[in-house]
């Protein structure tokens, strides 16, 4: 038994078998397998070499050009080494006589190969070294991409164990049978824990090296109320977390029972609680867990998980599946948040040295117009369905602003002309996630109607700290000083404005932060949909009075450490089962 | 047949040198490879250090042969002498289609 602590960013208890997924560009660990699966293994190599071949005559035969022969010489070497038998036979009988993964067994010969190559003092062969890792990538690329094909076609509950989950990976997800998440990378606010919180499954990260301390198929525990993965547990331990867990859906229940009951304090103040989502079918979960709207439908995953850009029909259909549920409600649609680490097709392997600060977001929307308008073609479309918004994200400056409505404005036009009935009151807001729109809040106030603070960005950009990097994430923290100065600025801007102000970041979505921000005047909050009732329960139990009291003092501490420590203790008194 | 081959039912062995200037690289490996790989003998190349599977690509290329260097090709099988001969061949006749240091030092003049 071995217990590994992590970040807890998904509630709920797993306990189940794992299924471990490597990653071509990383060191694959030694795994080893159940004597009786090495056939399918060795079964597994072949297959892969088999598709390797395949693909590289096909990519020859694309370069018939003259001028490509050098290209054409390259792969008749990586063709020559895939069909050599010994090489195939070196491998399948490390799988067979060391009982390891096919992943292992490939990446071991091949970097043991690719080194022996590095020796030879004839730079004619000693250079052919990089040929050879090329060649364990694209096995290891067919080996994995086989992987995710059985992740998608999963047919019986597992808990995923990975260094980290891409946004491709995580799309394909079937929610029906992943019960638990445990990644060696990743903070509160990476792509996986978002998923995982929006999907309720339960999730830890930050493990660092899990992928190597686990073997495929052993019984693993995920607690995300603690942060807590457990490998091997033994009968004891496994007995106590069936009772806890237990324990824990009974809370659950409990809190789904204010459903019905709304969101205010004890002072009688009303607080509006929306939904964040990725997909239409977590509209519906919303709606389940008492939320009021979507609060933030982000549009990216319609982009993953695909060979070609989402047509305006798909973007409509997605929309208006989602107003299906929410017809009264507002529907808040962002705009396409792509670049950084998600990418759209034509994209995807565009590296930039920075990507945080590079082509992303609306910068990309309004460098590639087709691909923006048609999304606002289909937004508009679908404005006359219900009460659906448009947001803008990652803005930066009153330029972007304008820039972005006048296109608005354009594809208001095109309908027109095409006598394509649209909302023409539809409100226009922009996510303040940048320390530039935070500090410029009262001028960007005057052309919105609605501000919506992503505190996960906001936080990354101001404390320039990489969420998703586990050697600093200890330094991010939405309660920093420095981040609630901007996030007060924010909302006192707006009110002096009169346009709305929601928060819709994870800080959102955190127990320990609800107090401070209704203290610092927010009444919107919109929160992953498994938080809907614990993030009521809390509203329900406090006053404003004492909010103010909690922002106040907060406002006045100089420590991230005192700020954090204070607040646990604020809500624990509230809400004592969450802690 | 010439001399110094050695030829018994199903066995044959040659001593060959390698002429071409760039020696036993990836281009020359693969021939070799490729003609090894047309029969069914099971086919062996040493030097002094090692013995390489003369049909696969990895070990042949591998023994990093140079100009100048001997290799034994031994085969054993059915067709063990054509395969002999037709190695033989690629190696000293052909020069794996490549110049010899004298053609190379004329190519640049």
């Amino acid at each position: 038994m071995e217990i590994k602590k992590g970040v807890a960013v998904s509630p709920g208890i797993s306990i189940g078998k794992c299924l471990v997924i490597d990653a071509e560009d990383y060191r694959i660990p030694r795994r080893s397998i159940e004597p009786s699966q090495r056939l399918a293994e060795t079964q597994r190599v072949r297959n892969a070499f088999r598709d390797a071949i395949e693909e590289l005559t096909g990519l020859q035969d694309q370069q018939k050009d003259i001028g490509q022969r050098k290209i054409r010489d390259i792969f008749a070497v990586h063709l020559s080494f895939l069909r050599d038998r010994s090489l195939r036979k070196k491998i399948t009988d490390l799988v067979h006589d060391e009982s390891v993964t096919a992943e292992f067994a490939v990446s071991k010969t091949l970097r043991d190969t690719a080194s022996d190559f590095a020796k030879v003092k004839d730079s004619y062969i000693s250079e052919r070294a990089a040929d050879i890792y090329d060649i364990e990538h694209r096995l290891l690329r067919h080996l994995l991409g086989g992987r995710r094909q059985d992740i998608q076609q999963l047919s019986e509950e597992a808990i995923i164990v990975a260094r980290e989950l891409s946004p491709t990976q995580t799309a394909g997800f079937n929610k029906e049978y992943i019960k638990g998440i445990a990644t060696g990378a990743g903070g509160r606010t990476s792509h996986t824990a978002i998923v995982a919180r929006s999907l309720g499954i339960p999730a830890v990260v930050a493990l660092e090296d899990i992928t190597e301390s686990v073997t495929a198929g052993e019984t693993v525990i995920i607690d995300g109320n603690r942060g807590i993965v457990i490998i091997g547990p033994d009968d004891t331990t496994i007995q106590q977390y069936l009772e806890y867990a237990v324990e824990y859906t009974e809370m659950e229940h409990r809190l789904d029972a204010i459903r019905e009951k709304p969101a205010e304090t004890r002072d009688d103040v009303r607080v509006m609680l929306f939904g964040n989502i990725e997909f239409p079918d977590e509209a519906a979960l919303v709606f389940k867990k008492g939320g009021e709207g979507i609060g933030l439908y982000r549009t990216e995953f319609l982009y993953l998980n695909r060979d070609t850009e989402p047509t305006e029909d798909e973007h409509y259909d997605a929309y208006a599946r989602t107003v299906g549920v929410f017809k009264k409600e507002p529907v808040i649609i962002r705009t396409v948040d792509l670049g950084a680490d998600k990418y759209t097709q034509s994209r995807r392997y565009v590296r930039e040295p920075n990507p945080f600060l590079g082509l992303r977001s609306i910068r990309f929307c309004l460098q590639n117009l087709t691909m923006f308008k048609t999304q606002l073609r289909a937004i508009l479309r679908a404005s006359v369905l219900g009460q659906v918004k448009v947001m803008f994200p990652l803005i930066t400056n009153l330029q972007e602003l304008m820039q972005a409505k006048m296109i608005l404005g354009d594809v208001m036009e095109d309908l027109d002309e095409e006598k394509i009935r649209y909302n023409r009151d539809i409100e226009v807001g922009i996510m303040v996630e940048t320390p530039a729109a935070a500090l410029t809040a009262s001028m960007l106030a005057r052309d919105v109607d609605f501000f919506s603070i992503g505190t996960n960005d906001l936080t990354q950009y101001t404390l320039a700290v990489d969420r998703g990097n586990e050697l600093v994430s200890t330094l991010y923290s939405s309660v920093d000083p420095a981040v609630l100065r901007l996030v007060r600025t924010v909302i006192q801007d707006a009110h002096k404005a009169q346009i709305d102000v929601a928060v819709c970041g994870e800080m959102a979505s955190e127990p320990e932060s609800v107090m401070l921000l209704l203290g610092l005047g927010v009444r919107k909050l919109s929160v992953a949909s498994p938080m809907i009732p614990e993030i009521k329960q809390i509203i329900r139990s406090v006053t404003i009075e004492e909010c103010n009291k909690v922002a106040r003092k907060v406002l006045g501490m100089n420590s991230e450490r005192q700020i954090s420590s204070f607040l646990r203790d604020a809500a624990r008194k509230i809400l004592p089962e969450a802690f | 047949m010439q001399t110094g081959e050695t030829v018994q039912k199903g066995f044959c062995e040659v001593e060959v040198e390698i002429k071409n200037a760039d020696g036993l690289h990836m281009r020359p490996a693969m021939q070799f490879v490729d003609i090894a790989s047309q029969y069914q003998a099971s086919i062996a190349v040493s030097n002094e250090q090692t013995s390489a599977d003369g049909k696969s690509i990895m070990q042949m290329s591998m023994l990093a042969a140079t100009c100048g260097t001997r290799l034994k090709i031994r085969a054993e099988g059915a067709d063990a002498g054509n395969a002999v001969e037709a190695l033989r061949e690629l190696v000293e006749v052909k020069h794996f289609g490549e110049p010899t240091p004298e053609e190379k030092a004329r190519q640049v003049q």
